[in-house]
């Protein structure tokens, strides 16, 4: 069984093989611009490590922040024209709403409010009026814009209105992307809106990226089959993903918390990753990171989707240090730090030039900081312990002292004493911990269904049931199955105790 | 003469923060009410609040919120022309203006329904509401403890249906009667209770309780950003008391006669590590009980907060996994007299058990 796991960064694209629970080769480099590229050169320096050269890939899992990137860089976005179906309801708070505006400025493509919708118990709200979702669509046509995102009251009950108006609006405007919000998410108006008005913004973005990784892939003679990392640590396989890019927004944070756990063994611990910029502490579970409690904002923008429950701080390789070493971050020389960096021969005093004075990694050329004050490096190399030490201590849940995994192409500026901490550890392939995430990522199967007169116990058995054979049918060993999710809604006045049960299992990839 | 001050933009979200904690797990989040209101604000609305001490004895004051279930309203979306609906009825079947717009309750969403009232109408709105928390029927406000008229009561549809409940035989027939017509349009509809004069309000509606909200809220939101405790903050501003600290385990919810019932477990973390708490909720929580033994009951407040980040967690919303604290705010005394615990103590809420404050007795605020 052999894996290749990529983590597509900001700053860098990692690459790792792994086999069985082996890591075999990691390998980093600079993302390009155009990202195929520099896709294409990770598999070649992976592949170039490698003995027996890219024969025998069982599967290729690719993790990417770009989505993301995308949104909150307000860049190679789409407009995207909102249907909402419901009227005379929700009037008052149309798409985009809560939208910041510079975000909105971008995406809002056109708002067309519809009459139509579901009440709770899937009587119809009112009729659904398809005149005026043709209108609508001929209006979307004229307008140029190609991506549509259709968001219906009560549609995760019954997504029949969503569905006759993507029928309308394939027959007036052949070719443009449709996203139903249906598919995205649970009860919640707004933020299922929300979250299909997103996806539908990034969906061209994501194919165009999607492809660019399926030629890398080819050109780099790797024949396995494609999968995207999903936010909740599992995959899926790369069509789908073209379609539903929303998915994989926070991939990145997972992906590098459960490397960490696969690179340590351990299931419990703190993870802190070092990137170039920024630190990113999260908190691992029994294996998976903790989800934040709250609503979720992406770019801005409220969303009911499961993310890591992450701080960031101002803390990276390349941040810049004050003269006297009392100040450090949150700007930062970022990518840049392969010229800007005293050891790398630049003029800029970063915060890995203090960490090779100190002794704590070997980068670059040593000589060069060797004229740096003491004092300075005493002081530089306080101020990151008190960043890293707070950081911890806010993500802590008691204060029993708990492990710490240091991870990321900048781990080695965590120090190895902190108060609070058991004990630091630092691995081999820590720098490509996401990657190893990514490789290591399971297959899903999911059940969202309503059940009607068995019983609370019994529906969630046969949901829990159904979603197992899922998984198996995805491509998941079954020995190797755990339910990740139940979530029951019963739905009141619907004759029967009628109950929507949604359940999730995950298990790991069996061999191809 | 009228004491009234206007409502600053930047108090919207200690109010919507304030009052969500108030609704003890009820009334739906805030959210959507804010957003109608900020929108409204960006155009230019601006809301008076008056001192309920200076209504005049014979002003009259509408009573204004949104029945129905949470969930219903993450669909359908509160708006703030439709809230004003049931106002303009009343006014009409009265042939007289109100002079004012109050709360029904202050805990949740229906805190902000007298201000998106005020956006449309202009009224002013009273420092007041009839609960100060969130309960789920008719009966269980100060006014049917004080045993007020209960009619006649407004209710409008999204749909152009209108209904006005002329008369009814006691507050708990014009719960029954307006329960089921909101369940017919879709467990949402906006109303206009029983109109109150500016003496009934004076007497029987509890007072100060959107300053409340909005003191309560600052404090959670100033906690947040300072990156203080914004529970230790809750509890010090309000003399409440820390009841558990754990993570969520299990929920079971059962949606009945337009209720949210069910129960929920938490395993304690911390100080708490090996006990659990038990939640049981009719749409709020109703009664907490620390290892099988009551811990905190109606009507005191018990409020389930996000551990870190102190936003209150709503019946609805509560999930697996959850990291919560869950805490008790006292009641007001209307609440628990002996009529008050009549209409809002355990028995009223079906568990056979004595209501003992965990504040002591005629503990006032």
């Amino acid at each position: 069984m052999r894996r290749i796991g990529i983590d597509v960064g900001g700053t860098n694209t990692d690459a790792v093989l792994i086999e069985d629970d082996r890591v075999i080769a990691g390998v980093k480099s600079p993302t390009s611009e155009d990202v195929t590229s520099g896709v294409l050169r990770s598999l070649q320096d992976l592949i170039a490590s490698l003995d027996d050269g890219p024969a025998h890939i069982d599967a290729a899992m690719i993790g990417t922040t770009h989505f993301t990137n995308a949104v909150v860089q307000r860049r190679d976005l789409k407009p995207v024209a909102a249907v909402r179906i419901g009227l005379p309801a929700s009037a008052s708070l149309p798409p985009f709403v809560d939208w910041p505006d510079d975000l909105a400025e971008v995406v809002n493509g056109g708002v067309y409010m519809i009459e139509g919708g579901h009440e709770y118990d899937g009587r119809p709200l009112v009729e659904f009026d398809a005149e005026a979702m043709r209108s609508a669509a001929r209006e979307i046509a004229v307008s140029g814009v190609t991506s549509v995102g259709i968001a219906s009251i009560f549609s995760p009950l019954t997504a029949e209105c969503e569905e006759a108006a993507e029928a309308i609006v394939r027959e007036e405007c052949p070719g443009v992307d449709i996203t139903l919000s249906h598919n995205l998410g649970r009860i919640g108006l707004l933020e299922r809106e929300n979250a299909t008005l997103l996806n539908a913004c990034i969906i061209d973005l994501a194919r165009k990226t999607t492809r660019a990784f399926t030629d890398a892939l080819r050109q780099s003679g790797i024949d396995a089959p494609l999968y995207m990392t999903q936010n909740d640590g599992t995959v899926m396989k790369a069509d789908f993903a073209e379609e539903f890019p929303i998915y994989s927004f926070a991939s990145g944070p997972t992906n590098s918390m459960r490397g960490a756990a696969f690179l340590t063994g351990l299931e419990d611990a703190i993870v802190v990753d070092v990137g170039g910029t920024t630190t990113d502490v999260g908190v691992l579970q029994a294996g998976f990171p903790r989800q934040a409690n709250n609503v979720v904002e992406i770019g801005g923008v409220r969303t009911l989707f499961r993310m890591p429950d992450l701080l960031s701080v101002g803390l990276g390789g390349g941040s810049l240090i004050e003269a006297n070493g009392s100040s450090i971050g949150p700007l930062s020389v970022g990518h840049r730090i392969t010229t800007e960096a005293l050891v790398f021969g630049g003029n800029t005093l970063t915060a890995t030039d203090v960490a090779v004075a100190a002794g704590l990694v070997a980068l670059g050329d040593g000589d060069a900081v060797n004229s740096l004050d003491p004092v300075l490096l005493d002081t530089a190399g306080d101020r990151i312990k008190a960043i890293v030490e707070e950081a911890v201590d806010r993500m802590k849940v008691d204060a029993n002292p708990v492990p710490l995994i240091a991870v990321g192409g900048g781990a080695f500026l965590v120090p190895p004493d902190l108060p609070g901490v058991s004990e630091v550890i630092q691995v081999e392939h820590r720098g490509v911990a996401n990657a190893v995430g990514a490789a290591i990522a399971q297959v899903s199967g999911e059940v969202d269904q309503v059940f009607s007169d068995i019983g609370r116990v019994a529906a969630i058995e046969a949901a829990t049931e159904m979603a197992k054979q899922r998984t198996v049918q995805a491509g998941a060993e079954p020995e190797t199955l755990i339910v990740v999710e139940v979530e029951d809604l019963p739905l009141a006045y619907v004759p029967g105790d009628a109950l929507r049960v949604r359940v999730r299992v995950v298990g790991d990839t069996a061999a191809t | 003469m009228v004491d009234a001050r206007e409502i600053q933009p930047e108090e919207l979200t200690p109010l919507s923060t304030g009052a969500w904690i108030l609704g003890a797990g009820g009334g739906g989040s805030p959210y959507y009410s804010y957003l109608n209101v900020r929108e409204q604000y960006k155009t230019g609305k601006r809301i008076n609040l008056i001192d309920p001490k200076t209504l005049g004895d014979n002003d009259l004051v509408a009573v204004v919120s949104s029945m129905g279930a949470p969930l219903v309203g993450q669909e359908r979306l509160r708006d703030h022309d439709f809230a004003a609906k049931p106002v303009r009825m009343m006014e009409e079947y009265l042939g007289r203006k109100f002079d004012a717009v109050m709360a029904l309750e202050i805990g949740g969403a229906n805190a902000l329904q007298p201000l998106m009232v005020a956006t449309v109408t202009g009224l002013p709105i009273v420092d007041a509401d009839a609960m100060g928390r969130a309960f789920p029927e008719a009966q269980m406000t100060s006014f049917a403890i004080g045993d007020l008229q209960m009619f006649p009561l407004c209710l409008a549809d999204i749909r152009d249906n209108e209904t006005i409940v002329a008369r009814a035989a006691s507050w708990k027939w014009m719960e029954r009667i307006s329960r089921k017509i909101c369940t017919e349009v879709g467990s949402t509809a906006a109303t206009c209770k029983a109109p109150r004069s500016g003496k009934e309000v004076k007497d029987w509606g509890i007072l100060y309780t959107t300053t409340r909200a909005i003191d309560l809220g600052r404090v959670v939101e100033d906690a947040r950003v300072s990156h203080e405790d914004p529970i230790k903050a809750a509890l010090d501003h309000e003399g409440g008391v820390l009841l558990f600290k754990g993570k969520i385990t299990d929920i079971d919810r059962r949606a009945t006669e337009g209720f949210l019932r069910g129960s929920a477990t938490i395993d304690g973390l911390d100080e708490d590590t090996g006990s659990e708490f038990r939640l049981e909720f009719q749409n709020e929580f109703a009664i907490g009980l620390r290892d099988g033994v009551p811990a905190a009951t109606v009507p005191e407040l018990i409020c389930v907060m996000d551990t870190l980040s102190g936003e209150a967690i709503g019946t609805e919303t509560l999930r697996y996994g959850q990291r919560v604290s869950i805490i008790a705010l006292p009641a007001d005394p209307i609440l628990t007299s002996e009529r008050g615990l009549q209409n809002v103590g355990p028995r009223a809420f079906g568990y056979d058990m004595e209501f003992e404050s965990l504040f002591g007795a005629g503990e006032t605020r």
